[in-house]
């Protein structure tokens, strides 16, 4: 048996598994799709004494959308859901075009959005797309709960704000005004394998044209996913042409701090950052006038 | 620590009842406990696709599942895809005539990948097909004819 052993628990209601977390604590983890969970217990690099698996829970997953346009995708919701969904894709068309890079279809069968986040990686694409998209997480205890902001919640890899006995219950994302356009890009050395590099991008244009509002999201640049906030200012104002693409590219490549990987130093990873910047406005300009 | 769990698996359509401790993976369930050897075991943590199965009918990693948690989901694995024993099914059958597996290490997980590929997307694209294969690594690296096989295969189907 390659995992240590460990204590399973499946209830059936959200009450029931915030319970088990709040009474065992750090020493039981949240099972929820088990595709980044499972390969580190197969390592024994995590070695829980007792699994909480919320594939059992009623209600946790499932796709929503309130009057104002807000969508709610619960937790356990797989990525299969989400990716096959028409909705998602016409509303919020930034969601399907980086989950075609999570990964492969075989793991997309199994993982969870909420999971995915929860757990953190900073090469992992979802993060950064929530920071994009300015989502908000609802997190879950048995004594209540709290909604923080995307931008709040990834503190450091593979860790979160979340409490000992808190569960990531919801994600909110609000909805893209008019005239937005989003792009995801990023470079991997194969197809599905975490990327050397990416980037998540929003531009909201105003009834003039100019850009009212952006947003640049990296992946695999830092010990979280991060934001670019210099880059996005320097776009407010513009028409979202060439030179002020061009110009936001440039402050976001020296912007990021990215740490280097196996595969990428940290300079190789600054020039993927201007480069896929400047690509991604560029297609999320044209597409905000589509 | 020793909690045993009984459970009782769908697999290729037969109820199989076994006492199994929770750590135990869905891949190691399928070879050790019910004999099913074709799901094969690479690097046992999700990345090379050997073990993949359907899992309701959609394409999974079974190193990365556990047996428990299968209880109530229909298990497909490759012994289930030959219509009778000595027989080949058509997408089998292309593996054999455009020569699609060398080793054969990697096979049933292909072939596993690519009938729920095939199910959802009867008329690929050579791209397609690539972009399908992508998460099963064949380490004789004989990729081409494993993507004429699976063109095939829809191109008989048709």
């Amino acid at each position: 048996m390659k995992p240590a052993p460990f204590d399973w628990h499946a209830p059936a209601t959200l009450a029931e598994a915030l319970a088990l977390k709040a009474h065992h604590g750090d020493a039981a983890r949240f099972l929820a799709g088990g595709q980044s969970l499972v390969p580190a217990m197969n390592f024994r690099v995590s070695q829980p004494a007792m699994l909480v698996d919320l594939n059992r829970v009623a209600g946790l997953d499932g796709i929503a959308w309130d009057a104002d346009g807000t969508l709610s995708i619960g937790a356990m919701t797989r990525y299969r859901s989400i990716e096959r969904d028409a909705a998602i894709a016409a509303r919020q068309p930034l969601l399907i075009e980086a989950l075609a890079e999570v990964a492969h279809p075989q793991i997309r069968t199994r993982g969870t959005l909420g999971g995915n986040l929860a757990h953190a990686d900073p090469a992992s694409e979802m993060p950064a797309v929530m920071l994009a998209l300015g989502a908000r997480f609802r997190l879950a205890s048995s004594s209540g709960g709290r909604e923080v902001a995307a931008a709040d919640f990834f503190i450091a890899p593979l860790t979160t704000v979340l409490a000992e006995d808190e569960m990531l219950a919801e994600i909110r994302i609000p909805p893209l005004p008019s005239r937005s356009g989003t792009a995801f890009l990023e470079v991997a050395r194969r197809r599905g394998d975490y990327a050397m590099l990416g980037v998540a991008v929003v531009v909201v244009r105003d009834a003039a044209g100019r850009c009212r509002e952006a947003r640049l999201a990296f992946l695999s640049a830092g010990p979280t996913p991060v934001l670019a906030p210099r880059a996005a200012a320097l776009l407010r104002g513009t028409a979202l042409d060439t030179k002020s693409i061009a110009d936001a590219a440039t402050m976001a490549q020296q912007e990021v701090e990215p740490m280097g990987s196996v595969q990428a130093n940290p300079g190789y990873q600054r020039h993927l950052a201007g480069v896929l910047a400047r690509r991604a406005l560029s297609i999320a300009a044209a597409r905000s006038l589509a | 620590m020793s909690q045993r769990i009984a459970i009782t698996l769908d697999v290729n359509g037969t109820a199989y009842r076994r006492e199994v401790e929770p750590r135990l993976l869905l891949t190691d369930f399928l070879r050790h406990e019910i004999g099913l050897t074709g799901t094969h075991v690479g690097c046992e943590h999700g990345v090379c696709g050997a073990c993949t199965i359907l899992w309701d009918a959609a394409p999974a990693r079974a190193c990365l599942i556990f047996a428990v948690q299968a209880e109530g989901h229909a298990i497909h694995t490759v012994e289930g895809l030959a219509p009778a024993p000595g027989q080949l099914n058509p997408l089998q059958q292309a593996f054999q005539d455009t020569h699609a597996l060398q080793c054969g290490y990697c096979t049933p997980g292909i072939l596993m990948t690519m009938t729920a590929f095939l199910a959802e997307n009867p008329a690929p694209t050579e791209h397609q097909v690539r972009d399908a294969l992508s998460g099963n690594l064949c380490r004789c690296t004989g990729y081409q004819h494993i993507v004429d096989a699976v063109l095939l295969a829809a191109e008989r189907a048709r």
